[in-house]
């Protein structure tokens, strides 16, 4: 077992599912309730990555963190190192591949709720801000919880991205996919056995987390 | 305070809303078929949609006005707004639905606030209940006290009360009224059934394809539709087309002719001319029934017919009968027993000449 690669990718993962919650509150909000007519613009270029080849995400993530691009030449002034090859690296790129299982299941949320219960909220006087927080947030908590948990699993689980952008140096970023990929290159069956079991187990805990939560509807919930 | 509304608004429907009306302190029915534009009317009052053009004001507080493009946003117009769902918030309790309006209040000022409404309302006792563990008409009077709890300049209610039974709807109207006494807001009421109408309004307007069509007391309006959709929806469940044959302004009656059939009736004088299509309408309540030719009677419409089917639906019996039309009568079962009414029965028809109303 790669102890060494697992701290850093629950590190990774914990970090990236954060970000991306605070990016996803506000961008699903915008998609579901604001619809303007390129509104379909914004939600395809959202999903990309569920369809892109991640070699691909990680190509043209590469190519824009290297010191020839802008946004790879002002990291490169602000910080004084190249973003490739880094584990802020590997955030970055993250946040990108995971975006859509954030998005998605916190956007689902959002428009199952009755349009009527914003409406009420307006009418009595609250913002689109309280609105947000008393209203639409309690009621999509399960959506919400559901973003986080796979936005985690799906960083977890990265492979292709990682590799192209992140490279693999040793607890830098050398996550647990691709420290398996690495035992088995060098025929060390057992180690990667272990941790492919532990991924496996992981990844079977996480999907029940998503399913049980689903199956519980707040309204029906018992009486405080 | 005044509510003054004038407006005007593609709908979707394919036609255009275009109303202008004031609606005074208490209650006022907003009356027609769905789809006619009422709701379209409280969500334009409440901000929820934009008018193409208009002005809406409640005292000399504009809250939008298309010319000088003024569009107060929905929180800060003051407007309670019931909806036909109701809308409550399922994960807060009955005190916190009724106390949501009341943010930026105290909390001691906030509690004795929302005891208060809870009390008028009668839903004292399930504060700490949620929307679902409570009945239709509790989550009604929820929805209201939470509605008013805030102190709106206007009420907007749409068609709330729709699903409850009768007597349930009389006494939440009884105590939104003792509500409304000392307050005297301007109460907006949407409906298209025309037992709350008569019930609840002290006038009404009546709305087809988003047009007024008549407005007043709702006796006024509804007990002379002037115009055959508004008879129907009133009520009137005899509603024939006819020809005016003859008119006798001396007596202030005009004889017509039922169309495709051979009977007559005399009805109020109108101004159709000597020939022209009318429609007669008659509630089924109007009519009186009789197992043997009637003699001696003021009613100027007699009528022999039989009688084609017989129900009982709760309380009231319905009959169809044929007398050359066919007309639906309702009566008592009691009624109904003494003259023993079955299908085939031969009875006669009574109907006075001001039970008959003309529409154009």
């Amino acid at each position: 077992m790669d102890w060494q690669a697992l701290w850093l990718t629950t590190r990774l993962a914990a970090i990236v599912s954060a970000i991306l919650l605070l990016i996803s509150l506000p961008l699903a909000h915008w998609i579901v309730f604001a619809r303007r007519r390129w509104t379909f613009l914004v939600e395809s270029i959202v999903s990309l990555p569920l369809v892109l080849p991640p070699t691909v995400l990680g190509f043209y993530l590469l190519m824009a963190m290297g010191t020839r691009s802008p946004i790879g030449r002002l990291w490169n002034d602000w910080t004084g190192h190249p973003l490739a090859f880094t584990f802020e690296g590997l955030v970055v790129a993250s946040l990108f591949y995971s975006l859509p299982f954030a998005v998605q299941p916190i956007a689902t949320a959002f428009s199952q709720i009755d349009p009527a219960l914003r409406e009420a909220s307006a009418t009595l006087g609250a913002s689109t801000v309280r609105t947000f927080v008393r209203i639409v947030l309690p009621l999509s908590i399960e959506g919400v919880i559901a973003g986080a948990v796979l936005s985690f699993a799906h960083t977890v689980g990265e492979f292709g991205v990682v590799l192209m952008v992140g490279g693999n140096l040793p607890g830098v970023t050398r996550t647990v996919s691709i420290s398996i990929y690495d035992h088995v290159q060098a025929l060390q069956y057992r180690e990667a056995t272990t941790t492919a079991l532990f991924m496996l187990a992981f990844s079977f805990l996480v999907l029940l987390a998503v399913y049980g939560l689903r199956r519980r509807p707040l309204a029906a919930a018992p009486m405080a | 305070m005044t509510l003054a509304v004038q407006l005007t608004k593609r709908l979707s429907a394919g036609f255009a809303l275009d109303v202008s009306f004031l609606a005074e302190s208490g209650v006022t029915i907003l009356f027609g078929a769905s789809g006619s534009g009422k709701t379209t009317i409280l969500r334009c009052v409440a901000g929820l949609a934009r008018p193409d053009s208009g002005r809406i004001a409640i005292g000399d507080r504009t809250l939008f006005n298309g010319d000088a493009g003024v569009a107060i946003p929905v929180p800060d117009r003051r407007i309670g707004y019931v909806f036909q769902q109701l809308a409550l918030f399922p994960h807060l309790t009955v005190a916190d639905n009724i106390g949501y309006g009341l943010a930026g209040l105290p909390g001691p000022e906030r509690h004795t606030r929302i005891a208060e409404a809870a009390e008028s309302f009668r839903i004292g006792a399930l504060l700490h209940r949620r929307p679902g563990q409570i009945s239709g008409g509790e989550r009604q009077r929820t929805a209201l006290a939470r509605a008013l709890v805030t102190r709106p300049t206007a009420l907007l209610l749409d068609e709330p009360l729709s699903a409850l039974d009768y007597a349930i709807q009389l006494h939440i109207m009884d105590d939104l009224r003792r509500w409304n006494a000392e307050r005297r807001i301007p109460i907006l009421y949407v409906t298209h059934s025309h037992r709350e109408a008569f019930a609840l309004g002290e006038r009404l307007i009546a709305l087809e394809q988003g047009r007024i069509l008549a407005s007043g007391s709702p006796h006024e309006v509804l007990d002379h539709p002037a115009q055959a959709p508004l008879a129907e929806l009133a009520g009137f469940e005899n509603m024939f087309n006819a020809t005016v044959t003859a008119r006798r302004a001396r007596t202030g009656t005009m004889q017509c002719l039922l169309a495709g059939t051979s009977t007559e009736l005399e009805v109020p004088l109108g101004v159709t001319p000597e020939g022209g299509a009318i429609h007669v309408a008659i509630r089924a309540g109007d009519i009186l029934l009789a197992d043997r030719e009637p003699v001696g009677l003021s009613a100027r419409n007699v009528l022999a017919g039989a009688v084609v089917e017989c129900g009982v639906h709760g309380s009231t019996v319905v009959a169809t009968i044929d007398a050359g039309a066919r007309f639906v009568v309702h009566l008592t079962p009691g009624g109904a027993d003494t003259l023993g009414l079955r299908p085939g029965a031969r009875v006669w028809l009574i109907i006075k000449t001001y039970s008959c109303r003309i529409a154009v």
